[in-house]
């Protein structure tokens, strides 16, 4: 159990999304930079899918109400306990009465932070993920509040649990880490590849030339569902409308004004915009940790590249969920 | 992607991302196009693919959401995963063939139109030079296809409104048009399933949700049904406020 005693900037429950009910409107929600909610879970031994907290910009202050095991992937806005930094990318030992705090902004700009055994929300059609605009999921369908109360589920007692000295006065460790399974460097211009998207010949050739060689800006007003990006205007040829259709996670659609969207996890089921490229699956996770007021180039690859990035991604996920239950099974 | 004799006249198949095809379907009327995105959504209901994840149906085409992992595992690797799909797509369409789709159920809608509901009715009349009570009965006397569910949960695009009706969307978009407005945009009509920003012309609104949180019928609404609106006082309105559990 966590008590919540500041909130910080966004701090939201999710899993790895909503599936199954795009058809009837709910979208997908869940963690904007999966793969790093990914390996908090296996870090904790969790399933791959259970909720963590996803933390933007500005750390939550939480205590720790019971002695659990914890593991905080992602950006790296600088955990600590008694001012002490907590490592990231490691199962953490953190006993009852620590008070988990957060520094600033270091790299990326969310993390994650998984609980042995997951948080206890219930699960609201097959989620337990928060959708902020319909209210629905994670805690009480919200960002968590000053106040509240963070459960964990029920669950076999933690390897780790029983090795660490509890006595430790802030948290105890293990030597081990995961990782990153992407770079997570604070580039001046972060690289993101992407595919041709439904409509990429209808755009004018200035605006294709203009797309790859010119660089981006990710707007402030960029959030869950999307983020906005300042840079060429993007013109398209023809003018006729499109009928509503899918749109897809990674999406870069092209409203009316010319300046392109980023489709993320909270992004509508359907839409009617000119769609100019698809940000391959691998790549989602450098957009999501990119902050407002940096910049992004795009970079064109084939299918089969984007299709051998994404199996070569989830066999990296796999080894590193083997070798990490290889080092608990010898605790 | 010429190789398949059900191509080129009907429909084409193309890749949306790594993980999404795209079956779009050509050369015919809206209806008739309609007719097929529903019954290749019933294939795909009744007999999924193996690392098929979900799908999304469109006015005019149908996206298939996908693992290429789930897909490749004891695959022959010569071949890309859309190819895969594709193929598995190819021989769910012709599995559609030879399906009959359920009746389409018809779903009656109470709304309270005008006053503090519906802003903008008076808008939309001095725009058509009509009345208010002319609007009102334009709207509500017209039987509307559900031709697919998107935007916000249970939102339905609607067909069939009467043109006479139509009006452009507001020149500055409202912060917060609440759950449950019924409005025009266009010569579109359709209701707020969220309270949510938006630009349409507000008309009327309903006290009947449009979703709810259950997994065998979360949205009130299904692509294929057909909507009815009838007014109702605000009396009414105020009274008839509640969940939807089966239709």
């Amino acid at each position: 159990m966590f008590k919540v005693w500041k909130p910080g900037f966004l701090t939201t429950i999710q899993d790895l999304g909503r599936t199954g009910f795009q058809k009837d409107g709910f979208i997908v929600s869940g963690a904007i930079d999966p793969f790093s909610l990914r390996i908090a879970n296996i870090l904790v031994g969790n399933s791959e899918q259970e909720a963590g907290l996803e933390i933007t910009l500005q750390g939550p202050t939480l205590s720790v109400e019971e002695d659990t095991v914890i593991a905080i992937t992602g950006g790296d806005l600088t955990p600590m306990i008694q001012n002490n930094p907590l490592p990231m990318w490691r199962p953490i030992f953190v006993p009852k009465g620590s008070l988990i705090e957060w520094g600033g902004c270091k790299t990326g700009c969310r993390a994650y932070l998984s609980v042995a055994g997951g948080l206890s929300v219930p699960k609201v059609l097959g989620s337990k993920s928060t959708y902020l605009r319909a209210g629905i999921g994670g805690f009480e369908g919200r960002g968590i509040k000053k106040g509240d109360t963070l459960f964990i589920e029920e669950k076999p007692e933690h390897p780790l649990l029983s090795v660490f000295d509890k006595d430790y006065a802030d948290f105890s460790t293990v030597s081990w880490q995961a990782s990153p399974p992407y770079d997570f460097a604070n580039k001046k211009t972060k690289t993101v590849r992407v595919l041709p998207g439904v409509h990429y010949s209808q755009f004018t050739n200035e605006s294709l030339d203009a797309f790859f060689q010119e660089s981006f800006q990710v707007h402030t007003q960029s959030d869950r569902m999307g983020y906005r990006l300042h840079g060429p205007l993007l013109e398209r040829r023809q003018k006729d409308e499109i009928l509503s259709e899918a749109v897809t996670l990674g999406t870069v659609q092209v409203p009316a004004d010319g300046n392109p969207v980023i489709l993320l996890a909270d992004r509508q089921t359907t839409g009617g915009y000119p769609r100019i490229a698809q940000v391959i699956s691998v790549d989602i996770s450098v957009v999501a940790q990119t902050k407002p007021g940096e910049q992004l180039h795009f970079k064109a690859v084939t299918w089969g590249e984007a299709e051998s990035l994404y199996v070569d991604r989830q066999i990296d996920v796999h080894s590193i969920k083997s070798s990490t239950y290889e080092k608990l099974r010898q605790v | 992607m010429n190789d398949s004799p059900l191509q080129g006249n009907s429909f084409q198949i193309f890749p949306v991302s790594e993980t999404a095809a795209m079956v779009q379907f050509y050369n015919e009327s809206r209806e008739q196009t309609h007719v097929k995105v529903r019954t290749l959504s019933l294939v795909l209901d009744q007999s999924p693919f193996v690392g098929m994840i979900e799908y999304v149906p469109g006015f005019t085409s149908l996206t298939v959401y996908y693992d290429p992992f789930m897909l490749r595992k004891n695959k022959d690797k010569d071949i890309s995963t859309f190819e895969m799909v594709k193929e598995l797509l190819e021989d769910k369409m012709k599995q559609g063939e030879t399906l009959s789709l359920p009746v389409n159920k018809l779903v009656r809608i109470p709304v309270v139109y005008g006053g503090e509901y519906g802003p903008d009715l008076k808008e939309v009349a001095d725009y058509n030079h009509l009345t208010e009570n002319d609007v009102i009965q334009k709207h509500s006397d017209v039987t509307y296809l559900v031709y697919m569910i998107g935007f916000a949960p249970g939102f339905p695009y609607l067909g069939g409104m009467d043109q006479d009706i139509a009006a452009p969307r507001k020149q500055t978009p409202r912060t917060s048009v609440p759950a449950g407005s019924v409005g025009i945009a266009g010569s579109q009509t359709g209701v707020y399933s969220l309270t949510t920003p938006g630009g349409w012309q507000i008309i009327g609104r309903t006290s009947k949700p449009l979703f709810q949180l259950k997994e065998e019928n979360p949205s009130l609404l299904q692509m294929g049904d057909y909507v009815q609106f009838y007014p109702i006082s605000a009396e009414e309105y105020e009274s008839g406020k509640g969940d939807f559990v089966d239709v």
